[in-house]
């Protein structure tokens, strides 16, 4: 399955602002932390390992 | 002369000298076995039960002493068991299923390795390795009081080897001096050191950890529960980065401490240094610090490599000598049986002229998977375990603080993936699977999951030969092979083998590998997935 790579929440800004809202305050190592729990978080929630590797092939800038 | 390198546990097979030692003529021997660890007296006491002529030749005599393997597992147990050696193992060793995994002070799960009922063996036991190197040398010693032509030499030890066409030429010292022998094939089983690959100057080529491991085995009475605990950033004091406690046969528990790669080893060796450490993780569990004896302590650090070929024309390597893992998974010993087991059958069928010498190449493309597939797990396991840079620090501590509140992250918490057998998938002496709908755990290629059957159980009945299994349905009556047929199957042993099938044939290999099933006896197919069992097709 393709990962969604275009537009697909409904407020971005609402959600951006929220996104940074949560390291508020964060040391950069508090922040990394919080990522990487995040990361783990929404990755097991998507589950099939082909989105997985399309988004982890996206988010390293790779053509597709 | 001969070395002494390390001490014994206790003296199994003392020098003696052999009768041909003062002649002038060299013996010659179809199987020679260079060292006496547990994969080579597995391989020896398989071969002589078959009646193959076995010498095993070690420069000790006796198991070393000192903290190697204590966890074995269920499939090292069931090789054991078919050897004769099992039952004393089990008897002495401390029977475990269940481990723990603790971050800090917080318990992030359990869990328990075999879930399921119906095994003659558990999951694991934990025995100190000379106890079972001990059993497999009384086993051997049972085999030979029964006929099977069996030596062991103690003190001998292989100095250089040449080999000379078909025949090895093996020059050995003892304590008389050196003699030299011939062989046919010449196993080499001499630990993760090889001397004979070393002569052979074959590399062996793989990974170091940074990191050191201190080994305390402490002798004292406690009453924690006989499961395997684990903690990421342990509580107590001066712990490292991890800790392991396990408990072992006489009163006796496995430490395990995480230094770290910059350490100064004499100094954590110092008895004081050590101590204090156990006295902060014991107290941690008992609140006061229990009486305990030092029985064993040391620092290890290790590899995860593996020979590019295991076979080497009529040299073979097995057990260590040809790989190396992480001792976490248990991989090391248990692995090293099942080469043991893989090759004894082949080999023994080679040495009675009944199988073309490209068999062997089998025995090493089968088992270098193997080894694949324990250094993949080893090394995921040590890497998370031991970070190897800041990111993959933060990704570790991400999953150990989130496994404590949420069930998704624990699967990826990895303290050591425990041995369990490779399914050989699609290697060319099996035979597709007729009935890829019938339960994945028993497809061909697999190590056949036990059962119960009668007031015994299904391994009993697979006694190293290749044998027919007809579940329901009607008794088998073709090819003269040893015929199982198990007319009324018990509904775990349904279950393993048939799922929504109503009657099922196998086929199986000497080391209880599936190497074909159908849905009805036909003798033709059973002969050709035989012939190419054997390597014949
Ligand atoms: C700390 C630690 C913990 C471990 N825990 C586990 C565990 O829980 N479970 C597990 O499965 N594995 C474990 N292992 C690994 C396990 O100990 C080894 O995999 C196992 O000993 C390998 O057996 P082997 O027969 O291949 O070699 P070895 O046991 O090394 O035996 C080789 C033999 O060859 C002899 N020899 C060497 N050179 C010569 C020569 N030139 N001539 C004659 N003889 C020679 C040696 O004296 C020795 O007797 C652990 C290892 C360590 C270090």
């Amino acid at each position: 399955m393709a990962v969604t790579l275009t537009p697909n929440i409904t407020d971005p800004d609402g959600f951006y602002t929220q996104l940074l809202a949560a390291h508020d305050g964060l040391s950069i190592e508090d922040s990394a932390a919080l990522n990487a729990r995040l990361i783990l978080v929404l990755a097991n929630h998507i589950g099939d390992r082909s989105v997985l590797t399309a988004a982890l092939k996206a988010a390293k800038l790779e053509d597709s | 002369m001969v070395a002494t390198r390390y001490e014994t546990a206790y003296q199994l097979y003392p020098y003696e000298k052999a009768a041909g030692q003062d002649l002038d003529v060299v013996e010659h021997h179809p199987v020679v076995i260079v060292g006496g660890g547990p994969v080579g007296l597995a391989l020896a006491l398989d071969l002589g039960k078959r009646g193959t002529p076995a010498l095993v030749l070690d420069d000790h005599e006796g198991p070393g002493q000192g903290s190697k393997a204590i966890c074995f597992s269920k499939r090292s147990l069931d090789i054991a068991h078919r050897l004769g050696a099992g039952q004393p193992m089990v008897d002495k060793g401390v029977v475990w299923n269940v481990g723990r995994v603790f971050h800090g002070d917080g318990q992030l799960f359990s869990f328990n390795l075999q879930p399921e009922e119906g095994h003659r063996n558990p999951a694991f036991i934990n025995l100190q390795q000379p106890y079972f190197e001990k059993f497999l040398v009384d086993a051997i010693r049972q085999a030979q009081a029964n006929g099977a032509p069996i030596q062991i030499r103690g003190k001998n030890r292989v100095r250089h080897i040449e080999q000379d066409g078909d025949i090895t030429h093996v020059q050995v010292d003892t304590p008389d001096g050196p003699y030299q022998l011939d062989a046919d094939w010449l196993i080499a089983c001499d630990g993760a050191g090889s001397p004979t690959r070393k002569m052979m100057d074959l590399t062996f080529d793989g990974r170091v950890f940074e990191d050191n491991f201190l080994i305390a085995d402490v002798r004292m009475k406690a009453d924690f529960p006989t499961e395997r605990w684990f903690w990421f950033h342990p509580p107590f004091k001066h712990s490292g980065a991890s800790a392991l406690l396990h408990k072992q046969p006489d009163d006796v528990w496995r430490i395990d401490f995480q230094l770290g790669w910059d350490i100064d080893r004499a100094a954590e060796l110092d008895p004081d240094r050590i101590r204090a450490r156990v006295d902060a993780m014991l107290s941690s569990q008992t609140g006061t610090v229990p009486d305990y004896d030092l029985v064993w302590t040391s620092i290890y650090t290790f590899q995860c490599r593996r020979m590019k070929n295991f076979r080497h024309g009529s040299v073979i390597f097995a057990g260590d000598a040809a790989h190396q893992v992480s001792p976490f998974g248990a991989r090391g010993a248990n692995s090293g049986l099942q080469d043991a087991e893989n090759l004894a059958w082949k080999l023994d069928l080679i040495v009675k002229g009944q199988a073309d010498l490209s068999l062997l190449d089998s025995y090493a493309q089968e088992r270098e998977f193997g080894a694949d597939e324990n250094i993949l797990n080893s090394s995921r396991a040590t890497d998370f375990m031991t970070p190897k840079t800041e990111i993959s620090t933060i990704f570790r501590n991400a999953v150990l603080d989130l496994a404590g509140k949420y069930a998704f992250a624990r699967p990826f918490v990895n303290s050591g993936r425990l041995s369990v057998p490779c399914t050989y998938d699609d290697m060319p002496l099996f035979t597709a699977d007729a009935m890829p709908d019938a339960p994945a755990r028993s497809r061909p290629g697999s190590a056949c999951p036990d059962a119960p059957v009668d007031d015994g159980f299904l391994l009993d009945l697979l006694d190293g030969q290749f044998t027919v299994l007809a579940i329901s349905g009607d008794a088998p009556s073709g090819p003269a092979l040893f015929n199982v047929h198990i007319p009324d199957p018990s509904p775990l042993l349904a279950e393993r083998y048939l799922g929504a099938h109503k009657q099922a044939v196998y086929l199986i290999r000497p080391d209880q590998h599936v190497i074909g099933r159908w849905p009805a006896y036909d003798p033709d197919k059973i002969c050709a997935a035989l012939q190419r069992a054997i390597g014949k097709a």
